[in-house]
């Protein structure tokens, strides 16, 4: 049976917590008083996932079943959500390979012959093609891939774009002319939190720069509040007008999947107990793996968590018709999610893992560090914000000057010349947002190589804009100075520094809030 | 008689030197260096158009650093007669009349001895106004030397007196301090190298290095040419702050030329393999390189774009790379000195003194030394960039 999200004030009793810090973990003491959240523990899975499949397709909500959907002659394109969700990857078979197969096997039943698969990857990366098939599985892989029916969308392929009109906000939809084009268009979605699915879907995981610049601008993002309450993020609202426009154009057959909190298993199980719950066995793990990371070199260590891949079982399984589908979506993800929290606190201290939607099976840069820590983290809120405006929030995480030429060039370029420059969202984005977007050793980069869009980071740093403009000190424990420094924040070697550094602004005796994740929660802060 | 430094030929010391070659300025100024403070004998102004000068200011030139330690190419010792005061980057004052100008005028002085100084007849270069590519500066009744500072007979700035003719002279306004006017010779150096580069409006540029060459070429190529991005490459946190001062829309530092062009241009960026340069294609409309190493002109010819043009502003070291000139079809310029007529129709001069005259130059001149502190003065011109100095002169007044 899982247990709600759960708040614990430490008193002396409590022991050091977990602290996620990049590929690594500490124990930390923290004072007396400081409020706990721990992510609730993993919902009941799905039994047999097969048969709830099945049963989605055949009983869709506010949509007529898959299979008479399914005709012969007809164009179908399935696309589905890229390597940047769920996190860490899971085992095989990934969810995604088992609906695909689902609805092919019913496709070909039908006698449908034209059929796509498109990665909706939007300005993420191309899927390496091991990537692909890992989420889509050796035999779809196989059958669509060598003859070019399994890709990864192509968001610079002017050729294969289609215009499909103007929302009543002037906002343009752009997306992959083969969806645009196709009888049915199938989205398979995996949520993990809240901001995925719905109308993001298709929305943004197939459309163009010229459709994402809409509401991927500081703007927009610094008015989502949060990104994972879509009725009160902008980002979203504007997401949501254009699927008005897409879905006039293109029949949609959404089919979103839940997951629970099962993400750490075997060694590492204990990252998801609470510590003066851990067995003789889980501080024998937890002594055991951070010995060896600290007597890993950086390489294997790197390794060991990259190779991590979870249990993640399957919440629900919902078909049909957007909008009623999302809806189900995001029951399921808040009851998994959602931890009821009294009050905003003077300080939120939250530490980053090694792993966010953009450094799959790559570095976490410090951009992405940022954004983890200030888009992802801080924005975990439903209500407000955990911490109140002008507090404090305290990150852990190494913040190495560490990048990825090969996925990440345009991060370099970003970190050295852009926030050399300014680190205001707004600023940024009017002086340099444009250029990076259309620089074509970008562009031919994100089309030929496995490199983001140029684009791509400034989104990262408007994630964090409300972070920004919210909060009064952002100070970052055990990080590369210079690195810090670069981005506008500062950097504390001890938790009582980090404190003794904000204390002007919180005082001496601040409220504090730890949010002890991952697992992903959500704070539903009252 | 009068008191001047003097360059002096010493095969065995000019090896020291360029042994030691500006890697060790304390002893390239000690025992080694091929000057000598000494007291020689005025030079004459005896020949119709020529008169005496009192310098006031000497700047201390890139070019006069390499003679002293002896990395200045051999390709000189042709055109030069020894031994010789340096110094042409001057400011003075007449000390007799010369033509239309009276004594006590304060001047500065284009220093290219041409055919008109020379007294013989005019060669082709001097007629069509392109004076600083005088083919006869070994002949007529002056001794061989390409410019003042570099001949036997007229002295230079670095001494007491010097003589030089009418042809090279221009009268300094009122409102002109010396330390503005002490600039006018490489700022028309500058003039000429921006206008050499016939940059088309909106064209981007590279300006390699940002000592004095690379700071007047980025005032002189915002001043007078339509440029449009101009990138300076600035090692020290002075220059970077005087490039944007300036006229630069960007600075990058030295290591950061490729990913800097690579960024503002849209260029695409290659590295080959085995341990080969890297390059772009695409890249800036024109490079100007105003440092002359190696390293920075292998750095300008691989960031400049296809048939782009390639400036040569600063005397070029041997042994860079042009598989670029070949490949990426580049137009190569040099730039020497300036000329009596540019392309803008004016003497490089009057475009000089009137920039001198309106550009942020206060403070330029940072350090001035009389010629008995010669070893401190070249030491400190030597380490210029790194002090945050663009200009160190001699005060040959309070000498
Ligand atoms: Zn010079
Ligand atoms: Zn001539």
């Amino acid at each position: 049976m899982s247990r709600p999200g759960f708040v614990l004030e430490v008193d002396d009793r409590t022991p050091p917590l977990l602290v996620h810090n990049g590929e690594g973990f500490l124990l930390e003491r923290f004072p007396l008083g400081t409020r706990v959240v721990y992510p609730p523990e993993a919902l009941p899975a799905v039994r047999d996932v097969d048969e709830a499949i099945q049963s989605a397709l055949l009983n869709p909500i506010e949509s007529e079943p898959l299979p008479d959907l399914l005709r012969a002659g007809m164009r179908l394109t399935i696309a589905f959500d890229d390597i940047s969700i769920p996190l860490p990857p899971m085992k095989k078979p990934d969810i995604r390979q088992r609906i695909i197969e689902a609805v092919l096997e019913l496709a070909a039943r039908a006698g449908v012959d034209d059929v796509e698969l498109i990665s909706a990857n939007a300005l993420h990366r191309r899927l390496t093609p091991n990537e692909l098939r890992d989420i889509v599985g050796e035999r779809v892989f196989r059958s669509f891939f060598p003859d070019g029916k399994l890709y990864n969308f192509d968001a610079e392929d002017a050729a294969n774009l289609t215009h499909l009109g103007q929302t009543r906000h002037g906002e343009d939809v752009e997306i992959s002319k083969r969806a645009a084009e196709s009888d049915l268009l199938v989205y398979v979605n995996v949520n993990l939190v809240a901001m995925d699915g719905g109308h993001k879907s298709t929305s943004i995981g197939l459309a163009s720069y010229k459709s994402l610049k809409h509401h991927h601008n500081s703007h927009t993002m610094i008015h989502s509040r949060s990104f994972m309450d879509h009725k009160r993020s902008k980002m979203h609202e504007s997401a949501w007008r254009m699927g008005e426009i897409l879905t006039q154009h293109v029949k949609v057959f959404q089919i979103e999947t839940t997951l629970n909190n099962d993400i750490f298993g075997g060694p590492l199980e204990f990252l998801q107990k609470r510590e003066w719950e851990w067995s003789v066995k889980d501080q024998a793990s937890m002594l055991g793996t951070k010995r060896a990371l600290a007597a890993a070199p950086g390489k294997l260590r790197h390794k060991i968590f990259t190779d991590v891949r979870s249990n993640y079982g399957l919440t629900g399984v919902h078909a049909g018709k957007i909008e009623p589908v999302h809806d189900k979506t995001l029951e399921n993800v808040h009851r998994q999610h959602l931890v009821e929290v009294q009050g905003q606190s003077d300080v939120a201290i939250m530490g980053v893992p090694f792993i966010g939607p953009y450094n799959v099976n790559s570095v976490m840069n410090p951009i992405l560090a940022a954004c983890m820590g200030l888009g992802y983290y801080f924005n975990s809120y439903r209500g407000n914000p955990i911490v109140r405006k002008d507090g404090a929030v305290i990150l852990y995480h190494p913040v190495d000057y560490e990048f990825s030429q090969l996925h990440h060039p345009s991060y370099v370029d970003f970190f050295e010349e852009v926030l050399a420059e300014s680190t205001d969202p707004a600023t940024i984005e009017a002086k340099f947002e444009k250029q990076y977007a259309e620089d074509p050793w970008y562009i031919h980069l994100y089309r030929t190589s496995y490199a983001y869009h140029g684009v791509h980071p400034f989104y990262m740093w408007y994630w964090i804009s409300h972070a920004l403009d919210h909060c009064g000190d952002i100070v970052w424990v055990g990080a590369n100075r210079k690195t810090v420094e670069r981005m506008g924040f500062r950097s504390a070697s001890t938790l009582q520094d980090a404190l003794e550094m904000v204390s002007h602004s919180v005082g001496r005796s601040p409220s504090i809030t730890y949010l002890h994740n991952p697992p992903h929660l959500l704070a539903d802060v009252r | 008689m009068m008191l001047a430094l003097e360059m002096y030929r010493s095969p065995a010391k000019f090896l020291a030197a360029k042994a030691v070659g500006g890697r060790i300025p304390g002893i390239l100024t000690g025992p080694a260096a091929p000057l000598r403070l000494v007291t020689i004998n005025e030079p004459k102004a005896e020949r119709p158009g020529w008169a005496r000068i009192r310098p006031i200011l000497s700047g201390i030139c890139g070019s006069d650093l390499g003679m002293v330690t002896g990395s200045t190419k051999l390709y000189f010792s042709a055109v030069v007669s020894m031994p010789f005061v340096p110094g042409h980057e001057v400011v003075g004052e007449l000390l007799d009349d010369c033509e239309d100008l009276p004594k006590g005028t304060r001047v500065v002085m284009d220093s290219v001895l041409t055919c008109a100084a020379r007294g013989v007849e005019p060669c082709e270069n001097c007629v069509s106004g392109n004076t600083n590519r005088c083919d006869r500066i070994t002949v007529g009744h002056v001794a061989p030397g390409l410019q003042t500072g570099f001949c036997q007979d007229t002295g230079g700035g670095w001494g007491n007196v010097l003589v030089a003719h009418r042809s090279q002279l221009y009268a300094v306004p009122d409102g002109l301090s010396d330390e503005r006017a002490v600039l006018v010779e490489p700022l028309a150096g500058a003039v000429h190298a921006a206008l050499r580069a016939k940059i088309t409006p909106g064209q981007s540029v590279l300006v390699s290095g940002a000592g004095a060459v690379g700071l007047f070429a980025t005032l002189a190529l915002r001043e007078l040419t339509q440029a449009g991005r101009i990138t300076v490459v600035a090692k020290h946190a002075k220059q970077r702050e005087l490039a944007r001062a300036f006229g630069a829309s960007d600075v990058v530092a030295p290591d950061e030329v490729f990913r800097g062009v690579r960024r503002s241009t849209g260029a695409f960026r290659l590295k080959p393999d085995f341990g080969a340069g890297e390059f772009l294609l695409g890249g800036v409309d024109v490079a100007v390189d105003a440092v002359g190493s190696k390293d920075s002109i292998d750095t300008v010819l691989r960031v400049t774009k296809a048939g782009g043009r390639v400036v040569l502003s600063g005397m070029p070291a041997s042994g860079a790379d042009l598989s670029p000139v070949w490949f990426r079809e580049l137009e190569v310029t040099g730039t020497y000195a300036s000329a009596r007529e540019e392309p803008n129709g004016r003497p490089a001069f009057e475009t000089a003194l009137e920039l001198a005259g309106r550009a942020p130059l206060d403070g330029i001149v940072g350090a001035r030394y009389p010629l008995y502190r010669w070893r401190e003065a070249l030491d400190h011109a030597h380490s210029a960039g790194r002090l945050g100095t663009v200009k160190v002169a001699f005060d040959v007044r309070a000498s």
